[in-house]
């Protein structure tokens, strides 16, 4: 197992360099996630009405890529992420990570929620080594594992502390390390900072920045902090208000690596009106329901 | 989480640590002391100026000169230790038994299904109506009573444990899930832990119906234990030693109570009351 993970490592630094210093997959690759036509239709379990959340999503991602969905809240992007978790069934449509059809969440994918939902019975070191014990990774083996990445997101010296006495911004870098210590394929982020406050957001956000510049890891990411978006990602993806369809795709072309300081260029706020003004487009479309694209 | 509502936090500020300051500084206990001997005080002076009878209402001097006689003689010892007796088999039985019972049956819904008529049936049911059963099945010795003190102890404990099983988070459950835990899984590192602080609950409240089904028992019939003792003074007048026996059951109950407060504060930690 652990040899495993440390090997995924290696291709993954191997296939980084080859594509030129850390730059996404050329768009020749094969996709990492590949999702075709997915459909989400649920029942709402107290008024038993069935929901069309998701209609006909196609969505790829490269290897090393970072990718947002925004849109107005309900429109269907978190049903989306779970669906890539595997946490929901979609209705139609398939999806694929590294060619192989995802039925039911696996450990080539880990879930950041947008609450911590750390257990509070476990230390923060032993938080970090629950996905890896599910695995059946030895303990001392997920213990160092652990360490190494409790390191990496600025949490030394709190591994015996329990979650409770962790600020909201801390309690979050814990579920961060939670997710990356699996060392997963996919890296799920689901409204991650949506629960912090603004400058712990700021300084998430920026350490989120550095942490996908060591790791290089596929992320797919949903939020409505429109900046966040753009200052993170490589492209990102706008739906439409309920049932979630593609609206648009917008290619970020910010130079790597970043940092926080990216806002501050007119590029940046170009892109941001671009996409609020898609955003703001899809919530009329939402008042007028027999408009069609 | 601490700074999300900047103006919310001082107010509870404010009023939260005066509690605190009062049982940090023993506060808290001297008044609850206090007023427990004043009211003591009332009774014994009530007695002394002939407000009352102290052959009915007895006096706290009484009450201590009988309970250091029966000390002396050895009568306490002896229905101490039979009550003990009973109660210990009877609430370790009831432990043993309940805790899984409750386990299954907040966690399987066939045996759920199965088995919630019986225990609403038990639970809505005086315990002390199966008291000549228990007798006619067990004999009037130890083991009718440790029956009644079992069955009043463990229908509190089936019914902790099955709602523990039932309040697990499901926001933990779908990290869980997220993470690739089976249901075996998520019963051992979710389900589990989180039935701590109920488990702590319902041996806190097993302990005052074990305590009712020892001295209930011990009234029903038999020639020892305090409850056969309190009937058996009651009966001829001997309201002190009456007191006697009430203060020991009392003092037990508390002192099971503390215990069990202690022990849920070893989880105080994780659930972040500090």
């Amino acid at each position: 197992m652990a040899s495993v993970g440390e090997t995924r490592v290696k291709d993954m630094e191997v296939s980084a360099r080859a594509n030129g210093g850390g730059q996404p997959g050329s768009p020749a690759d094969p996709p990492k996630l590949s999702v075709k036509r997915l459909s989400v239709t649920y029942e709402d379990e107290a008024t038993g009405e069935r929901i069309e959340a998701i209609r006909d999503v196609s969505l790829d991602i490269r290897a090393g890529e970072f990718v947002t969905i925004v849109g107005l809240s309900g429109c269907g992007k978190s049903t989306f992420l779970s669906a890539v978790a595997g946490l929901v069934k979609p209705s139609a449509g398939t999806i694929r990570l590294n060619g192989v059809p995802v039925a039911g969440p696996g450990p080539d994918r880990a879930v950041v929620f947008q609450k911590s939902l750390l257990f509070p019975w476990r230390t923060v070191l032993r938080n970090v080594t629950y996905g890896l014990e599910l695995n059946g990774v030895p303990l001392t083996e997920a213990i160092r594992r652990a360490r190494d990445v409790l390191g990496m997101v600025g949490l030394k010296g709190f591994e015996h502390i329990y979650p409770s006495a962790l600020s909201g911004g801390m309690q979050q870098r814990v579920n961060f390390a939670r997710a990356l210590v699996c060392d997963p394929e996919l890296l799920l982020l689901d409204e991650p900072f949506a629960a912090l406050d603004a400058i712990t957001r700021e300084v998430m956000q920026n350490e989120l920045l550095s942490i996908w510049e060591q790791t290089k890891k596929t992320v797919l990411m949903v939020t409505h902090q429109i900046d966040e978006a753009v200052l993170l990602s490589d492209r990102v993806v706008v739906f439409t208000a309920r049932p979630a369809q593609v609206l648009e795709e917008i290619r970020i072309p910010l130079a790597r690596p970043r940092a926080i300081t990216a806002k501050n260029s007119s590029r940046f706020n170009e892109l941001m009106s671009r996409i609020w003004q898609l955003i703001h487009q899809s919530a009329v479309r939402k008042e007028e329901p027999e408009y069609e694209i | 989480m601490k700074s999300e509502l900047p103006g919310v936090m001082p107010l509870r500020r404010a009023i939260v640590p005066v509690r605190w300051r009062l049982r940090r500084n023993g506060l808290g206990l001297l008044l609850g002391v206090g007023f427990l001997c004043l009211l003591l005080a009332a009774w014994e002076l009530a007695g002394a100026a002939h407000l009352v009878d102290v052959r009915f209402a007895s006096s706290p001097s009484r009450v201590l000169a009988t309970g250091a006689d029966m000390l002396r003689d050895g009568e306490m010892w002896r229905h101490v230790l039979a009550s003990g007796k009973i109660f210990v088999v009877g609430y370790l039985l009831a432990v043993a038994a309940g805790v899984p019972a409750g386990i299954a049956l907040g966690w399987f819904s066939t045996v759920r299904l199965a088995l919630s008529p019986i225990v609403a049936a038990l639970n809505a049911m005086p315990r002390i109506a199966l008291m000549p059963l228990f007798i006619i099945w067990f004999g009037l010795g130890l083991g009718a009573k440790v029956a009644l003190v079992f069955m009043s102890a463990v229908i509190p404990i089936v019914i902790n444990m099955q709602m523990a099983m039932r309040n697990v988070d499901p926001d933990l459950i779908r990290v869980a899930k997220a993470y690739g835990a089976n249901r075996r899984q998520i019963f051992r590192t979710v389900a589990l832990p989180m039935s701590v602080p109920f488990l702590i609950t319902a041996l806190q409240i097993a302990t005052g119906r074990a305590l009712l089904g020892v001295v209930v028992a011990e009234v029903f019939g038999g020639s020892q234990g305090l409850g056969y003792l309190i009937q058996y003074a009651g009966a001829t007048f001997q309201t002190d030693k009456v007191f006697v026996c009430v203060a020991l059951i009392a003092a037990f109950g508390i002192a099971m109570d503390r215990l069990l407060t202690s022990a849920s504060r070893r989880f105080d930690a994780w659930r972040g009351s500090a």
